[in-house]
């Protein structure tokens, strides 16, 4: 079980320290898919970065609160342990393809180096598997593939290999942060199925976080949505997407551009999402909700019990379940 | 009607197996014998799967890319021998927002000075304070906030990456934009406000665009005229209206029915489809191994497009 309890995270930003991720608590069980959802800028990636410790590395700063891994705290893993969980029993699938694949090394010596870094293979056997793992995700001529720069790839293609190296070392729990944003509908479907697979038959545990609301409702069980750093509204899935609670959440599944007709500007919350240090005193999403009362911008809201027990929403107006 | 402001006729690219590749690889021919004018105040979009050679017909049109073959016009006037140096001048003609923002942007530039440098280039005589606030002014626009100015790529979220790259291609007021994915890591509300902004500045400056996106509702808000992609070739092209209504392509109806689900209750449990696995056919038609309708004949196609529409012995609609 990988358990995030708490956790609030600030950034550096002219040598001031401010908060960007805020009390925040998740979980993720093995054979379990976990949807994280929300704006542009609102926290998701610092997040996600948190559960292998990565934003130590950008200047960020873990003010309070924990991670456990299988009820160990990785913030006091020794390195080497670290070391060996990031990729083996962790992975990662980063936003931007290119901020993880090294632009000097081909895709062989890059993906072997990982497989090799945690199973115990010689060079062939490494090799067949990277081999396999790049069938798996649907990438055509692997041979030829293994002996490429990432320069010479597409930007789907790219996002595919990152796919096949999080999958590399069989982990346990991925952290998958946009690895779709790159495919097409068919290849996403793919890369769903292949994920599916993992997770029924290894009890692979998915964090996934995505803008997508089709593939949130493809492959999630559970869903949390965020905004200005917090969860504002999680629960399961189906719930989620018939009785959203959080005007937030209301307001940002309105937006999608299928439900807009063709030539008429789409939906959008007006505004934006405050930047870390500009958020509002009560509830942060105050100042662009339609529904804001006088109460709102006084009062702090819990995440309260909504509807049924695993439905929560940080609204102080939670509108009738209907 | 006036002359295109962007123009590509036949154009192709072939990497080549090199070094150690050319014993074991073959040519890489990722982009065709494409063809297309683009006007003033006019969306065409460019589809196709993964691959398809979407991001190398943007770079052989902005002149990134030395094509192989075939000629590029800017304004009408060919740019296709001209050396990076004579570009220099007329790149204020035509701007292009990446797929990969973080790899665009340099990681030791302050953001202004990144959003600035097409300034620098071309309008020379502005004070370091106006460029400071027509950086500004743009990052407004694009839904950021100015007091992100002074700091680096990294210390931004990948959203705010990609309005970025946004504001730099805008603020030099090109008339044609090259947008490769630009909201493709986008949550739907910001998504939206970039798409009606890009419709804003169109309707105002008639800035046209060549829009490249795998999200097909996107495409049908954006676009009025489709080219659809695949293997490296142009296989159907029409108004976008038309080609929703009644693609004439077999890929373009399988790309078309490959939607993604509304709600989880329409999940199915076998997510699988026929297709990108398959690759390409090697002789006659490329779809012709994952085509649903395929004949005899289509081994001896040789994958042009039929009276400038579509590339297909035996297309699914007639031909209007
Ligand atoms: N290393 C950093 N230093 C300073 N600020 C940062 C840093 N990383 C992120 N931020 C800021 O923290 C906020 C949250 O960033 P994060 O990357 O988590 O957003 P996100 O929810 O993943 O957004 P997106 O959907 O655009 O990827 C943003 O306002 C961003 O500018
Ligand atoms: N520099 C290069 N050297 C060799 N092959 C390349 C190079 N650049 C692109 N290719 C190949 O050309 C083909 C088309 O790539 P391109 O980036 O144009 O695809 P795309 O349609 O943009 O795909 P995506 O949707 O995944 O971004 C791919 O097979 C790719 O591997
Ligand atoms: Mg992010
Ligand atoms: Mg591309």
């Amino acid at each position: 079980m990988l358990e995030i309890h708490d956790l609030s995270l600030s950034v550096s930003i002219q040598g001031q320290l401010v908060e960007a991720v805020s009390a925040v608590s998740l979980t993720l069980e093995p054979g379990r898919v976990l949807g994280l959802v929300g704006e542009s800028g609102c926290g998701k990636s610092l997040t996600a970065q948190a559960v292998l410790r990565l934003g130590e590395y950008q200047g960020v700063t873990r003010t309070q609160g924990d991670i456990l891994l299988d009820g160990q705290s990785i913030f006091s893993m020794p390195d080497e342990s670290l070391r060996r969980m990031r990729g083996g029993k962790v992975a990662m699938v980063f936003q931007e393809p290119m901020t993880a694949l090294n632009p000097v090394f081909s895709i062989g010596s890059q993906l072997i180096e990982v497989i090799r870094l945690h199973l115990d293979l010689d060079k062939a056997q490494a090799r067949t598997r990277a081999l396999s793992l790049l069938g798996d995700v649907g990438l055509q001529d692997a041979e030829m593939l293994l002996r490429q720069y990432p320069n010479a790839l597409s930007g789907g293609m790219r996002q595919r290999v990152l796919i096949a190296m999080a999958m590399a070392a069989d982990p346990d729990y991925i952290i998958a942060d946009e690895p779709t944003t790159a495919l097409d509908v068919s290849v996403q479907k793919r890369i769903i199925a292949l994920l599916r697979g993992l997770q029924r038959e290894r009890g692979l545990g998915l964090m996934l976080v995505t803008h997508d609301f089709g593939l949130v409702a493809e492959m999630c069980d559970d869903v949390a949505v965020m905004y200005a750093g917090q969860i504002v509204e999680s629960g399961p899935v189906a719930s989620i997407f018939d009785r959203p609670a959080h005007p937030y959440t209301r307001a940002l599944m309105a937006c999608r551009p299928e439900v807009g007709e063709v030539g008429e500007a789409l939906q959008v919350i007006p505004g934006q999402v405050p930047a870390p240090g500009n958020w509002a005193k009560g509830c942060r999403f105050a100042p662009r909700c339609e529904l804001v009362r006088d109460d709102c911008q006084l009062a702090v809201p819990a995440a309260e019990r909504w509807h049924d027990g695993a439905h929560a929403a940080r609204c102080l107006h939670v509108p009738e379940a209907s | 009607m006036n002359r295109p402001v962007l123009q590509a006729h036949g154009i192709g690219k072939v990497f080549s197996a090199e070094g150690m590749f050319r014993a074991i690889g073959k040519d890489k021919h990722a982009v065709a014998d494409v063809s297309f004018d683009l006007h003033a105040g006019e969306t065409l979009a460019i589809v196709g799967e993964s691959g398809s050679g979407k991001s190398t017909t943007a770079r052989l049109v902005m002149r990134l890319l030395e094509p192989s073959a075939g000629r590029v016009f800017w304004d009408g006037e060919e740019v296709t021998a001209l050396s990076a140096h004579a570009l220099r001048p007329m790149r204020r003609h035509i701007q292009m927002v990446f797929q990969d923002p973080f790899a665009s942007l340099n990681p030791r530039m302050r953001i202004w000075q990144s959003v600035a440098e097409g300034l620098r280039v071309h309008q020379p005589d502005l004070s370091r304070q106006e460029r400071r606030d027509r950086v500004a002014e743009a990052l407004d626009i694009c839904g950021l906030d100015e007091s992100g100015m002074d700091r680096y790529p990294h210390q931004f979220s990948g959203g705010q990456r990609q309005r970025i790259g946004i504001a730099r291609a805008l603020i030099i007021e090109p008339k044609v934009l090259v947008l490769d994915e630009p909201v493709s890591a986008l949550d739907v509300s910001v998504q939206a406000q970039i798409l009606n902004l890009l419709k804003d500045i169109q309707d105002k400056r008639g800035l046209a665009y060549l829009f490249i996106s795998h999200d097909l509702s996107v495409v049908r808000h954006m676009a009025g005229r489709i080219s659809v992609m695949f293997g490296g070739r142009v296989v159907e092209q029409g108004k976008a209206a038309d080609v929703f209504a009644a693609p004439m392509h077999p890929y373009t109806e399988a790309l078309l029915q490959a939607r993604p689900i509304a709600h989880p209750a329409e999940r199915t449990q076998a997510a699988t489809s026929k297709g990108a696995d398959e690759g390409l056919a090697e002789t006659g038609c490329a779809f012709r191994t994952r085509c649903a309708y395929t004949r005899e004949d289509c081994a001896g196609f040789d994958n042009v497009l039929q009276h400038d529409t579509v590339a297909c012995l035996h297309p699914l609609h007639q031909q209007k």
